[in-house]
């Protein structure tokens, strides 16, 4: 390192005064927490904006209202959000959906209770008592699409997505991963388009409302009634797809969405 | 030796890289050089606070205290990291979520804080504000170079852009997964300083110390 010795920086001793530490600290402390907090404060309404553009983006995407020819902002005057207590199943108000943090929400012993290992069977620890689901509904207020929050743990990390059901509440429209930390190339490939095409169609009841969804290494049947509730496993990520499919049969029970879902379709009967 | 700015802003790109010759930097290169995207915004932030943060610790160098001196060095590049943390939050959010605590990093990335001590405690804002520009784009050149590589025949793609057809969609390329992971960039790094230092002798550090042949001890039979 060739640098040049110009000015000389250390110079008379007051600088190294007690006073004058403590008057350097005090004035650069001043400087710097204006400038961060400036910074954060200026910036926190393009942020929150594009949280939430994010989420509604990946709600959007999983509901394959963009398939049907919609724009996003067509797509999003479609979609109700809702908040629901998980156990009960009833709508809640209070809580605004739209602003509403899942990972968060997990973690929180306020608002989550937790989960006996038996039951964890995502492996999530804790499960929030509320969760926002997103109803997608035609002209006339029916239910035609039904989006529902869904996570669980992988291989090296929580995988956040989105299930879309169509008004049968059994076939899946769309399952899809926004924030996850598998490993890229295996696990990962959880977001890869062709492995999600897979997922629709599928059915993940059997006929008395059971849970019945599968991701299997066996090449898939399709001749056989049961292809319909089976999914090809990710190649070398055996630990992800299992995760994926323990997440379906945890949120589809009766711990996760089961009352939601069954309050929904006596109300349809 | 008088100033030459040509000379602080490029010397750091090849003959005095932070990467290859002084080996700073590197936790950050193997995390954030799986795709081009995530690479040349972290490597705009690290210009950016390197830059910033020298020229502010030179500013302040005549009035700092010696005693305080690397938490003032500290304090100045962690409020840096946070406000450019801050903007690409705003307004690159699709990236900040695949760097997610790299940025954050940058704090305890050694090349900014080296840079603040070795020549921004010395030198005037001007040539510490080059100083820290040219540190901060040689690092950005080798990560560019390692993203490069990584990305291309990793994923088959530059910037999300397909390059190479994968076998997965009809393609005939197979993609090598090694390259997606960490493990791979260093590889990569170790691979860029044996050609930078063959083509550089001068760069090849000196052995600090020789294996000393002891003769063999005479045992009696």
């Amino acid at each position: 390192m060739s640098a040049p010795e110009s000015d000389s920086a250390v110079s008379a001793a007051p600088v190294e005064s007690a006073s004058r530490t403590l008057l350097v600290t005090l004035v650069l402390c001043l400087v710097c927490s204006v400038v961060v907090a400036g910074a954060a404060v200026l910036l926190r309404p393009i942020q929150d904006t594009n949280k939430k553009a994010d989420l509604i983006r990946n709600v959007v995407a999983v509901s394959g209202l963009l398939k049907e020819g919609l724009t996003e902002e067509q797509a999003l005057k479609r979609i109700d959000a809702r908040m629901i207590e998980l156990a009960t199943g009833d709508e809640v108000k209070g809580i605004d959906p739209d602003t509403f943090n899942i990972v968060k929400a997990g973690k929180d012993p306020e608002i989550s209770t937790e989960l006996t290992r038996r039951e964890d069977v995502a492996q999530i620890r804790r499960e929030p008592r509320y969760l926002p689901v997103y109803r997608i509904v035609g002209d006339n207020g029916e239910l035609k699409k039904l989006i529902l929050p869904v996570y669980g743990y992988g291989l090296w990390s929580t995988m956040y997505g989105f299930l879309a059901l169509e008004a049968d509440l059994r076939t899946v429209q769309g399952l899809r991963f926004y924030q996850h930390a598998e490993t890229p190339g295996l696990g990962g490939e959880v977001d890869n388009p062709k492995w999600r095409a897979q997922w629709t169609g599928k059915v993940l009841f059997d006929d008395k409302w059971k849970v019945q969804v599968e991701i299997t290494k066996v090449a898939i049947d399709s001749s056989s009634p049961d292809a319909q509730h089976q999914v090809d496993a990710l190649a070398g990520a055996t630990i992800t797809s299992r995760g994926v499919e323990n997440l379906l049969k945890f949120w589809l029970s009766d711990k996760g969405y089961g009352p939601y879902l069954s309050r929904l379709r006596h109300e349809r009967s | 030796m008088s100033y030459q700015p040509k000379k602080i802003l490029f010397d750091p790109i090849v003959d005095n890289n932070p990467v290859i010759l002084q080996v700073l930097g590197i936790c950050s290169a193997l995390a954030v050089t799986s795709k081009l995207s995530t690479t040349i915004t972290m490597c705009i932030a690290l210009t950016v606070v390197t830059a910033c943060s020298n020229a502010a610790i030179s500013l302040v160098r005549n009035h700092t205290p010696s005693s305080i001196r690397i938490i003032v060095q500290m304090t100045i590049i962690s409020s840096l990291v946070i406000v450019t943390d801050q903007f690409i939050k705003a307004y690159a959010f699709s990236i900040s979520k695949d760097l997610s605590v790299f940025v954050g990093l940058i704090i305890t990335n050694c090349i900014v804080m080296g840079r603040a001590e070795a020549y921004a405690m010395k030198h005037p804002p001007l040539p510490s504000f080059l100083d820290g520009l040219g540190n901060g784009l040689g690092y950005s050149a080798l990560l560019m170079a390692v993203g490069v590589i990584r990305e291309l025949f990793g994923s088959g793609s530059l910037f999300g852009y397909p390059i190479l057809p994968l076998d997965r969609d009809g393609g005939w390329y197979v993609p090598n997964g090694l390259l997606l992971l960490p493990p791979s960039a260093f590889f990569l790094i170790g691979m860029i300083i044996w050609v930078v230092r063959s083509w550089k002798p001068a760069q090849v550090e000196q052995p600090e110390y020789k294996i000393y042949h002891a003769p063999r001890p005479e045992v009696a039979s």
